[in-house]
């Protein structure tokens, strides 16, 4: 079957050449990066490109708009906060712990929404995130107002001291990359592959007998683990976790990155994350109001590149003749 | 292998669509092994019968059993697993994946190969030499590469037949599954549902008539919801009352 066998060469999602060198370019220049920026601004840009890359599993593969990921980021940091503060748990166990909290409630969330469609959806995950918002307001272990502060970062494992800024940042970077690289894997795996079916014709893959219902879930509790991973290692990298993170302007925000940078594409996210960390730093010393700003990009993108930077850019590159035969 | 033995019945079927009787008290039994065409004119409520039957839609009254089960409560993921697998009027493929992935996909749950989200693409290429037999049994093999919207309308039925093949159901519903195909790929289709039908039971909706006459063991027909006429194409088509409801339609 000669037809299958150069398909195969061709269209398996095998990294090529061209990625591969500039996916060690990419990688080489974050190695390099705390060298010339602020490594808390990076760590900064690496937890929500995670946190981003996360989201993007949901609206670029399932094409679920959850419209309450705030409280997968948010929570997971108060969870990790305070296993490691109140408990004394091991920082990475910390972290693990708090995507592990972010999973089950990805469950709880997942399961009462997933059966909505659209806009119904996205209008369930906010009502949900808003209300486990409002509990950590009441809940004695977040502190209300003031949140859970000096979070000691640690040794990790009991052996890397992470008050070393330089320590810190390589193992962010390595959970980043770990993150990354897990949403690649499930795009790219045979159950990306049934996530992919569903989203281009649902109805044809339950009449070939799929239960889509649970496979929609499955990403959703991975979308979910996967943003807490992001949130639980914020909270040890800026040593708090606060409300901020899980009510609703943060789901907002984890939107307009995934949009700018390009929803469904791998890197875009992380793109539109470092561009939207860049900018809030930028403009925090001057006086233009940040959230004008957020929202005219937000109206642009719409308006403008729906595709998002990286997605215009990936068409621009692929654009050709179409026909039927 | 043609039996007497019902694999698929109904039982006064009818559904409503907020007052209006799309579908009135069908009673309807396919006999294992046999070809059986569901016909009638533009409007009849074919359609309806095929989604109630699959549970794409509930019915508002009426039973169904399949292989002696009781199939009216299930989810339509359930009863495609339990063996009665349709496909669409309007082509049901998967536009962007190539035709290669389309058939796999549904290859992949009965080979347990669809919740591993940790495994690589390639793990699927298991799968390969099975979906290109069943792409080359629809004639599509010179475009297995292909993303399926750049297929013609008639070779994306070749394909949707294909991709219900690979679930090797004991029993299909084809819903027009010549439409928009032309002559030769029609008599090819014919073979292969001949072909498949050898070991399993096809319950077919399909106006071209003479396709009916040669392939069909039975024939039921199907006029404004109601079940007008039932039994061999030839007793079918010598009844008045069918005659009478194909007037007007004759067009088709
Ligand atoms: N979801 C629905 N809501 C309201 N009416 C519907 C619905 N589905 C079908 N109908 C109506 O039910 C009747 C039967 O439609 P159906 O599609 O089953 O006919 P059909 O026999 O398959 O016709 P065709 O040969 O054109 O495919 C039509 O009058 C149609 O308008
Ligand atoms: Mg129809």
């Amino acid at each position: 079957m000669a037809v299958g066998t150069q398909y195969l060469a061709e269209q398996q999602p095998k990294l090529s050449t061209t990625s591969l060198v500039l996916g060690a370019i990419a990688i080489a220049a974050l190695i390099a990066a705390p060298f010339f920026f602020y490594p808390v601004f990076l760590m900064s840009i690496l937890c929500f490109a995670l946190f981003a890359c996360a989201f993007n599993l949901l609206i670029g593969y399932v094409g679920l708009l959850s419209f309450g990921h705030a409280a997968f980021f948010g929570g997971a940091a108060y969870y990790t906060a305070h296993a490691v503060k109140v408990w004394g748990l091991e920082p990475l166990t910390g972290i693990l712990f708090g995507a592990a909290g972010a999973a089950a409630m990805g469950l709880i969330i997942g399961f009462i929404a997933i059966r909505r469609q659209g806009i119904y959806f996205a209008m369930i995950t906010l009502a949900l995130s808003q209300m486990f918002a409002f509990i950590c307001l009441q809940v004695p272990f977040t502190h209300g107002e003031d949140g859970i502060q000096g979070v000691p970062r640690g040794h990790l494992l009991g052996i890397i001291d992470l008050n070393q800024p330089l320590s810190m940042y390589y193992v962010t970077l390595a959970i980043f990359l770990f993150g990354v690289f897990a949403v690649w894997r499930i795009v790219n795996s045979p159950f990306g592959n049934i996530l992919k079916a569903i989203r281009e014709n649902e109805r044809r893959a339950v009449s070939l007998g799929y239960r889509v219902d649970r496979y929609k879930l499955g990403a959703f509790v991975m979308s979910a683990a996967l943003a807490g991973l992001a949130g639980g290692t914020k909270a040890i990298v800026f040593q708090f976790a606060t409300l901020t993170d899980v009510q609703w302007q943060m789901s907002g925000e984890v939107i307009l990155m995934t949009l700018l940078g390009g929803i469904g594409t791998m890197i875009g996210p992380i793109v539109g994350a470092g561009l939207v960390i860049a900018l809030q730093n930028y403009l925090a010393s001057s006086q233009f109001p940040v959230t004008v700003l957020i929202g005219i990009i937000f109206v642009i993108c719409v308006l403008l590149f729906r595709r998002g930077i990286v997605g215009e850019i990936l068409e621009l590159m692929k654009r050709k003749p179409k026909g039927n035969v | 292998m043609v039996s007497t033995q019902p694999i698929l019945s109904a039982t006064g079927l009818t559904m409503e669509f907020r007052g209006f009787v799309a579908v009135k008290d069908v009673t309807l039994s396919v006999n294992e092994g046999t070809i059986h065409a569901l016909i009638g004119p533009n409007g009849a409520g074919k359609t309806t019968v095929f989604n109630l039957l699959t549970k794409f839609l509930t019915p508002t009254r009426g039973q169904i059993s399949f292989r002696g089960n009781d199939i009216t409560g299930l989810k339509p993921a359930e009863v495609a697993r339990l063996g009665l697998v349709r496909s669409f009027q309007i082509s049901a493929v998967f536009p962007h994946l190539t035709v290669l992935d389309n058939v796999r996909v549904a290859l992949q749950r009965p080979k347990n190969l669809a919740t591993q989200f940790w495994l690589p693409f390639s793990s699927l290429s298991v799968l390969d030499d099975r979906a290109l037999e069943l792409i080359d049994a629809v004639n599509l093999s010179a475009y297995a590469h292909l993303t399926a919207s750049e297929l013609s309308y008639g070779r994306k039925r070749a394909l949707e037949i294909a991709t219900t093949l690979a679930l090797d159901p004991a029993m299909l519903l084809l819903d027009e599954p010549m439409a928009g195909m032309g002559h030769e790929d029609i008599g090819r289709i014919a073979d292969l549902i001949r072909r498949v039908a050898k070991n399993r039971t096809v319950l077919m909706v399909e106006h071209n008539l003479n396709v009916v006459a040669d392939l069909c063991d039975r024939v039921t027909v199907l006029a404004r919801g109601e079940i007008l006429s039932d039994g061999s194409y030839a007793t079918v088509s010598a009844d008045p009352r069918v005659r009478e409801a194909y007037m007007g339609t004759e067009h088709e």
